[in-house]
């Protein structure tokens, strides 16, 4: 394969009349890649404060049929996935990424809450995590792999329901690249798979009618906490 | 996948004649062009990214060797291997050589238009390896053994009661009388029947929106979760992607991501974009234990520093499909191959040859809509004018048209021979048409004259009312 391989590359170079690029060209490519500058970047959200993003957010989850409860604590979260089970007619049961910032929620006042923790298997019909960043713009989360952090969780349950904190919401995608680039930066390198979520899965594929819940989540449901995340990789609250 | 792309004529009289795939086109035509519309109207910036997309992947282009090495090493720092293939042969053969070493018995697959390139299904199935498509379009025709007919919405030429029939004569374990009239019935039934096969795939194969050089990550966007799913849970992961997937950075994907939805199905984003970059990690619960890149060639190096190299920015969006009024009316089985529709009638010639895309390229009024359309900037107009340059050039246009053509030239380099024969022309046409005002038929010209009439010359010519105004105000 590596004849294959030599054979491709000068291939491209013959088509572009040229040999391999000169040295000078790529220290500039280099650079390019290293300086990762942004390209035009929409005025939609990069402009917002806190609660303007927070709003912009939560109306473009819903344009794509996600639901949205907003609680003021992580004290609050408990009820709030409890209500939503309930009134959605799903089991009192769970299963969750075994994360700390989901840990440090205090699950005990709703003791009917079975919490399991681990990756999700086929039997189980809904999922609970947290999330990396969600991205005001789209309405979309953004959420990574990790040992805490299946990414089955996100695919496999029919409901997927995710616990944001409102100073993860960034404007745009690349404000929310950008802070994974520090956390690659301390974990040592980018995690597996990053999962830009937007809605829960659909289908126009029969007479371009839009079903929801095609092979992923039918349901997914976004617990907004208006405190700071636990893990603390949060910036300023009043951004903009 | 074999071509029929030379019977394209017969294939599109077929298309025109069958009246279900009628029905399903004039659904599809509708839907994709007012979803784009306000996806595109809610973005002020629209315009200035496609000049952008534009700018990333001409920028890409003209250095591909660099970024895809520099990609490679990325890929290899984070435990994944590439694997580099000139032709289909050489792309079907390392993929079969990766199942073969972890025992791979059945694989799923999210879409991947390059998969059907290779034909890999057949590759594997003859080497006894099922491979099962679990993009909900795809596993459609796959079930009634047909092509896809469009590149983001595989089944786009079916109405759902094909597809009900379909999935009572091929899901007979389920009870016969279950209820199959709603789209949201054969959903949950597809849903229900591929759940265990994603589980029980030994290995997953997707293709890639864009392939990331700088972190070495393949991009997949999807609404269905499938190719999720397809790259989640097996034990191995193999991307398929050809060349020209490549783009430098991240910030460089998010641009033409912004483009890529609202172009495609006018969505403001699609419900999953999900980057991989290797394998699972030490203390990762869930993902692959070995992440695999195939880089595929097949033809596209040839096309670069070329007239034809504006193709490869092609980001495989569907919008010159959803807009172009031939595709509309015959369908993407007609074009014969993979790729239909402007795109398609670009790309084919491109790689199988002008002599086996056939008519290809001369399956346009060139409204321009492609290309206005385009979120690359693809002048996909010009570009069909050059393959048909090719063509003439090599004979192989029919005999009537290059006789044509050639009479044609040989008057318009004599502009005063032109203008006396067209005036003439046209006052015997008038005089002949005097009566009626119109033509029921005329000779050379049955084939036009078959769905309408050609309106009887009046009076004088352009030609010569314009030298008039000239004289005139002079």
């Amino acid at each position: 394969m590596s004849e294959a391989r030599a054979q491709i590359l000068s291939g491209i170079r013959r088509a572009l009349r040229r040999g391999p690029v000169d040295p000078a060209t790529a220290a500039e490519l280099r650079a390019r890649v290293a300086a990762h500058r942004r390209n035009l970047i929409p005025a939609r959200a990069a402009a917002l404060g806190h609660a303007e993003r927070v709003a912009l957010f939560v109306a473009m989850a819903e344009e794509v049929q996600a639901t949205v409860a907003r609680v003021s604590s992580a004290a609050a979260v408990p009820d709030a996935v409890a209500r939503y089970l309930s009134g959605e007619n799903l089991p009192a049961e769970l299963i969750a990424a075994p994360d700390p910032r989901l840990e440090a929620i205090p699950w005990h006042r709703r003791p009917l809450l079975r919490i399991r923790r681990g990756r999700a298997e086929a039997d189980d019909a809904v999922s609970l995590t947290p999330c990396f960043a969600a991205i005001a713009e789209t309405g979309t989360l953004m959420l990574i792999s990790g040992a805490q952090t299946p990414t089955t969780l996100n695919f496999l349950p029919d409901t997927h329901i995710v616990v944001l904190h409102e100073d993860q919401i960034v404007a745009t995608y690349e404000d929310a690249w950008d802070r994974l680039r520090a956390h690659a930066e301390a974990i040592g390198g980018l995690p597996r798979t990053v999962n830009f979520i937007t809605g829960p899965s659909r289908t126009g594929d029969i007479e371009q009618r839009i079903e929801l819940g095609a092979h992923g989540p039918r349901r997914l449901h976004i617990v907004v906490v208006a405190d700071r995340c636990g893990a603390g990789d949060g910036e300023e609250r009043e951004g903009g | 996948m074999l071509a029929t792309s030379r019977n394209f004529k017969a294939n599109a009289e077929l298309g025109l004649a069958n009246a279900t795939l009628q029905r399903a086109l004039a659904k599809a035509q509708t839907g994709f062009p007012l979803r784009r519309r306000l996806a595109v109207e809610r973005l002020p910036e629209f315009e200035a990214l496609r000049e952008e997309g534009r700018a990333i992947k001409d920028h890409t282009l003209a250095h591909l060797d660099f970024y895809l090495e520099l990609f490679e090493q990325r890929v290899i720092a984070a435990g994944g291997k590439v694997h580099w293939a000139r032709t289909a042969d050489e792309a079907c053969a390392v993929i079969l050589q990766i199942c073969r070493a972890v025992g791979a018995r059945t694989v799923t697959k999210g879409k991947s238009m390059v998969a059907e390139e290779i034909g890999l299904n057949e590759h594997l199935a003859a080497n006894g390896i099922a491979a099962i498509e679990t993009d909900l379009g795809e596993y459609i025709i796959q079930l009634r053994r047909e092509p896809p007919s469009h590149i983001i919405a595989p089944a786009i030429h079916l109405v759902k009661e094909q597809i009900a029939d379909t999935f009572r004569a091929e899901h007979r374990e389920l009870p016969s009388e279950r209820p199959l009239a709603e789209a949201r019935q054969l959903c949950d039934e597809a849903r229900k029947v591929l759940r265990p096969r994603f589980l029980a795939a030994d290995v997953g194969i997707t293709g890639a929106n864009f392939l990331i050089a700088e972190t070495g990550s393949s991009v997949i966007v999807t609404n269905e979760g499938n190719g999720d799913l397809t790259q989640t849970l097996p034990r191995v992961h193999i991307v398929l992607a050809s060349l020209e997937k490549l783009v430098p950075t991240f910030e460089d994907a998010a641009t033409l991501l912004r483009l890529l939805a609202r172009s495609a199905t006018g969505q403001e984003f699609s419900s999953y974009t999900t980057l991989s970059t290797g394998p699972r990690r030490a203390g990762d619960l869930d993902g692959p234990e070995q992440y695999h890149v195939v880089l595929l060639d097949n033809g596209r190096s040839a096309l670069l520093g070329g007239e034809f190299q504006d193709m490869l920015r092609c980001i495989r969006c569907a919008a010159c499909l959803n807009h172009c009024p031939v595709y509309a009316a015959v369908g993407g089985h007609a074009y014969g191959w993979v790729y239909p529709g402007p795109m398609g009638a670009v790309l084919t010639p491109s790689l199988i040859g002008i002599a086996a895309a056939g008519h290809l390229p001369n399956a346009s009024t060139f409204c321009g809509r492609c290309e206005s359309v385009c979120p690359m900037k693809i002048p996909l107009p010009k570009l069909m004018r050059h393959w048909r340059e090719r063509e003439f050039a090599a004979k192989l246009a029919p005999r009537t048209v290059r006789g044509g053509l050639k009479i044609w030239a040989f008057l318009a380099r004599r502009p005063a021979l032109y203008h006396a024969l067209a005036e003439l022309a046209s006052r015997a046409l008038g005089w002949a048409g005097r009566e009626r005002g119109r033509f029921r038929s005329l000779p050379l010209a049955t084939g036009w004259t078959l769905v309408r009439d050609m309106p009887a010359p009046e009076g004088r010519s352009f030609h010569s009312l314009w030298a008039a105004r000239r004289r005139a105000a002079r």
